[in-house]
């Protein structure tokens, strides 16, 4: 019970700290939209639905990369990766905490990204929706996890979409074809190892 | 220090030999294909190449495994080198790859090569694996993420795997069978040859490249004694 | 030589570069070990005269 209440209490503090300084979350939702707006114009004429669903897709990866990016910047410039790392709780609760928060913003900017792309585009069926939900559960895990490593390096805003873009091709893979199996399938299996391995990731230094 | 398993000498020697029988089976012995041609013979070395790229990834992971785990001393290394391993066979596997889908095709690369695909994305996932260790100043922390980054990596395999076979349903509507042609027996001892002699290379070069490295962490702590 | 045979004999070629390439990293390094070393033979000889 205690493990769920540091998760709440971390994801909460996230929350807080996005509320206070609106630096990811505006971000996030400009960038969806202009990259719509870019995809637009690199389109063809007639481009069928097919292609405008890809199209979707990237620029959805594309702004949780944004998120990811940001996900640890806080921790990092203030230096409290120690103190975190130091707090009497599970580090796996760090990641669990902090892959929530991220899902939260994710799925704040769909909510703009998609009535944006049924009204720019085609309309989106239950199926890409379910897909789309599927696959933020595995983008947020594996993204949480690379991205506590990006932020350790040197070129910790360079790292994270070189780490993060090729455990994302499945993601996109199954996403695209919509198979709602094969992307819980890879949330279950990415999220128990993000979940085993988190501890080592944060050291006290 | 000193390594265990076989010696360098023993293993480089193994190699040589194992390289002039794979290559004198693959061109003399092994029957030229019916379809292909000649060509088909960069079968001989691609998939041996792929699979020992495999085998290179997944002794990193366990190495990594073993440094999580057991904490043993040297796994840190041994993990990162085996992961060098493994970008250099998997570069030549694209290589080959590229070469053996123009010669058949009359293409480059082709996206419906599920080997190829998958051997891209593992290309670029162990490169960043690189951008990562040399972005990290060195000691236990970067040990350990480096150490989860292939395990990770690991897990990726079959999954991508998985998803670029996935992927033909709707990008190629072509059905692919799961067992290709049947090889001859003189074709497969053939390729059982290449893939033994191509395991051995990996085995002398991770020891050349070990014993190097460790020759190199010897001599830093002998210029810190004499200093 | 017909396009399959450059074929086939450009894939067996890049494998035996690709470890010759290898063969002169190692060497260099060899290189740069072997002078390292004389270097600290230097300083133990140094040590040990004064």
């Amino acid at each position: 019970m205690t493990y769920a209440r540091d998760v709440v209490a971390l994801a909460r503090k996230d929350l807080l700290l996005e509320l206070r300084a609106k630096e990811t979350l505006p971000a996030m939702l400009l960038f969806v939209v202009a990259t719509l707006t870019i995809f637009h114009f690199a389109l063809p004429a007639g481009t069928g639905d097919d292609a405008t669903l890809g199209l979707l897709w990237s620029a959805l990866v594309l702004t949780a990369l944004l998120g990811l990016t940001r996900a640890f910047v806080a921790e990092r410039e203030q230096s409290m990766f120690d103190a975190l790392v130091l707090a009497p709780c599970d580090r796996s609760a760090i990641w669990l905490a902090k892959a929530l928060s991220v899902l939260v913003f994710l799925v704040c900017a769909e909510l703009v990204a998609l009535p944006a792309f049924a009204a720019f585009f085609s309309a989106v069926d239950g199926r890409t929706i379910a897909a789309i939900a599927l696959a933020d559960l595995g983008i947020c895990t594996v993204g949480t996890l690379f991205g506590a490593m990006a932020v350790a390096g040197r070129a910790r805003e360079l790292l994270l979409p070189l780490l993060f873009l090729p455990a994302a091709v499945p993601i996109v893979i199954g996403g695209v074809g919509g198979y709602l199996w094969f992307l819980a399938l890879y949330d279950v299996l990415f999220a128990v190892l993000a979940w085993a391995t988190f501890e080592y990731v944060v050291v006290e230094t | 220090m000193r390594a265990r398993g076989p010696s360098l000498p023993a293993l480089a020697g193994a190699c040589t030999l194992l390289f002039a029988v794979a290559i004198a089976l693959a061109f003399y012995y092994a029957p030229t294909d019916a379809n292909q041609g000649l060509s088909q013979r960069i079968f001989y070395f691609h998939v041996p190449l792929a699979l020992t790229a495999y085998a290179c990834f997944g002794w990193g992971a366990w190495k990594a495994l073993l440094h999580l785990w057991k904490r043993a001393p040297q796994a840190d290394l041994e993990s990162y080198v085996a992961i060098h391993q493994g970008v250099i066979f998997g570069a030549l596997t694209l290589a080959t790859g590229s070469l053996w889908a123009k010669i058949s095709w009359g293409v480059w690369w082709s996206w419906s090569s599920d080997q190829l695909v998958l051997f891209l994305v593992l290309f670029l996932f162990y490169c960043a694996y690189f951008m990562l260790r040399y972005s990290v100043d060195a000691g236990p922390g970067r040990a350990n993420m480096c150490a989860v980054y292939a395990l990770f990596g690991i897990v990726l395999v079959p999954v991508s795997f998985f998803a670029i076979r996935l992927s033909h349903d709707f990008i190629h509507p072509v059905v692919f069978s799961s067992h290709g042609p049947q090889m001859t027996g003189a074709q497969f001892l053939t390729f059982c040859v290449c893939l033994a002699a191509m395991l051995v290379l990996f085995a002398t070069l991770y020891s050349i490249e070990l014993a190097g490295k460790r020759l190199d962490a010897s001599l830093r702590e002998l210029r810190e004694l004499l200093a | 030589m017909t396009p399959s045979e450059k074929y086939t004999a450009a894939a067996y070629l890049v494998v035996f570069v690709a470890v010759l390439a290898y063969v002169v990293i190692i060497a260099s390094k060899l290189q740069r070990l072997e002078r390292e070393v004389a270097r600290l033979v230097e300083l133990a000889r140094e040590k040990q005269s004064g």
